[in-house]
């Protein structure tokens, strides 16, 4: 390990604990805003690692820092006004909008990786199985987190929508999945599964939010907030990153138990919630 | 099972029961702030496209990494000044006015 390697490392655990701890202090009102900057600063932290870490390995090409400056600005400049000029009470759509881009940018790492090194020889299962539960993770909660922002914000109707052979669609969306799984696992040489694994993926997203009532979607845009941390930690394998397996499997885990706790708030159950989505069976408020 | 992914498959597990045990009862009032605060937390993401930017070497590679820094920097920018403008309500008094509420979200 190199100097910059060792620092590197430290500066992302370093950065790991302030997200720990940072989540720890938002659980009590007090400290809940000491906590969000203690997980920020992490979060910078992290950043300035990684641009440091890639300046001097010299490696990335001029058109390269163009496309990373013009995203980022781009990105910042419409995260930072977006946040600030949003009413306090559509706060929850413009959740689940960041929510969902953040899928599509760990679905976006996966199908780079995939189709810069699908090109030559086989895949390790090491790289293959991460990438695809990252692509396939990270197109559902791209385009059910969107459905979810619409309902909110009434652009898509509130009520569960339900159409005639959706359940028929579904069953093929699932089976598409799988192919696409066993096709990208067991023969990674071909892009084109991959292309099919992010299609269906987006299309089970949509078929998973749209039958949930609009009462329901803050719940579901929670699920779908732990869903994204899975995805981004499954980033982290594909790319050999830890602080974003670390970070990912966090809001993972701490996301899946926070949904649970908005259930029970609102007498709900999550099974419920999903179930009636697919069933069909189930009315919302 | 190679040594890398036994290492990156530790950490995983490891830091899913961390996530598990640091979310005890949290107050309804704090949970859709709580919510936002792990959404920007997985905007971490944005490390990743710094990583697949440098490895970017053609067209079609580079307007992915664009499109992995616009998400990435939306969710993590977004995330936390958002986060913030919601935690910057408990601040004041309880029950108090809510007057300055379109500039809640400075530092």
């Amino acid at each position: 390990m190199s100097l910059l390697e060792t620092c590197a490392s430290l500066i992302y655990l370093i950065s790991a604990v302030c997200y720990v701890i940072g989540v720890h202090m938002m659980r009590s009102p007090k400290t809940a805003k000491n906590g969000n900057l203690l997980s920020g600063l992490g979060m910078i932290m992290a950043v300035v690692m990684i641009l440091i870490e890639i300046i001097a390995d010299g490696k990335i090409s001029f058109p390269g820092w163009i496309a990373l400056a013009a995203g980022l600005i781009l990105g910042i400049g419409y995260g930072v006004i977006k946040a600030r000029k949003v009413p306090m009470t559509d706060v929850p759509q413009l959740v689940s909008l960041f929510n969902a881009v953040g899928g599509g940018a760990a679905a976006t790492i996966g199908i780079f990786d995939y189709t810069r090194l699908a090109a030559g020889s086989g895949l390790a299962l090491a790289f293959s199985i991460p990438v695809f539960l990252d692509v396939v993770i990270g197109g559902t909660t791209f385009s059910g987190s969107l459905i979810a922002t619409g309902k909110l914000s009434g652009h898509v109707p509130g009520k569960p929508i339900i159409f005639p052979g959706s359940k028929l669609l579904n069953g093929l969306v699932v089976i598409a999945i799988i192919v696409a799984a066993v096709m990208m696992i067991g023969f990674p040489t071909n892009i084109w599964y991959i292309v099919l694994g992010l299609v269906a993926s987006l299309i089970f997203g949509l078929l998973m939010t749209l039958p949930i009532g609009g009462a329901d979607m803050p719940v579901v845009v929670s699920l779908l907030n732990a869903f994204t941390g899975l995805a981004v930690s499954f980033a982290g394998f594909v790319i050999n990153n830890q602080i974003l397996i670390i970070a990912g499997a966090l809001v993972g885990a701490a996301g899946t138990i926070l949904t649970l706790q908005m259930a029970e708030a609102m007498n709900r159950s999550v099974a419920n919630i999903i179930a009636g989505g697919f069933g069909g069976g189930d009315e919302a408020s | 099972m190679n040594e890398e992914l036994y290492a990156n498959l530790a950490i995983f597990v490891l830091s899913l029961l961390v996530g598990f045990e640091v979310m005890s009862k949290i107050p309804a009032t704090l949970q859709t702030p709580m919510m936002s605060g792990a959404n920007a937390i997985h905007g971490v993401v944005v490390v990743g496209a710094f990583v697949i930017a440098a490895e970017a070497d053609n067209m079609y590679f580079y307007i992915l990494a664009f499109l992995a820094a616009f998400f990435a920097a939306v969710n993590v920018a977004g995330g936390y000044t958002v986060t913030d403008r919601m935690l910057g309500m408990f601040d004041r008094p309880t029950g108090g006015s809510k007057k300055d509420d379109k500039s809640g979200g400075e530092k």
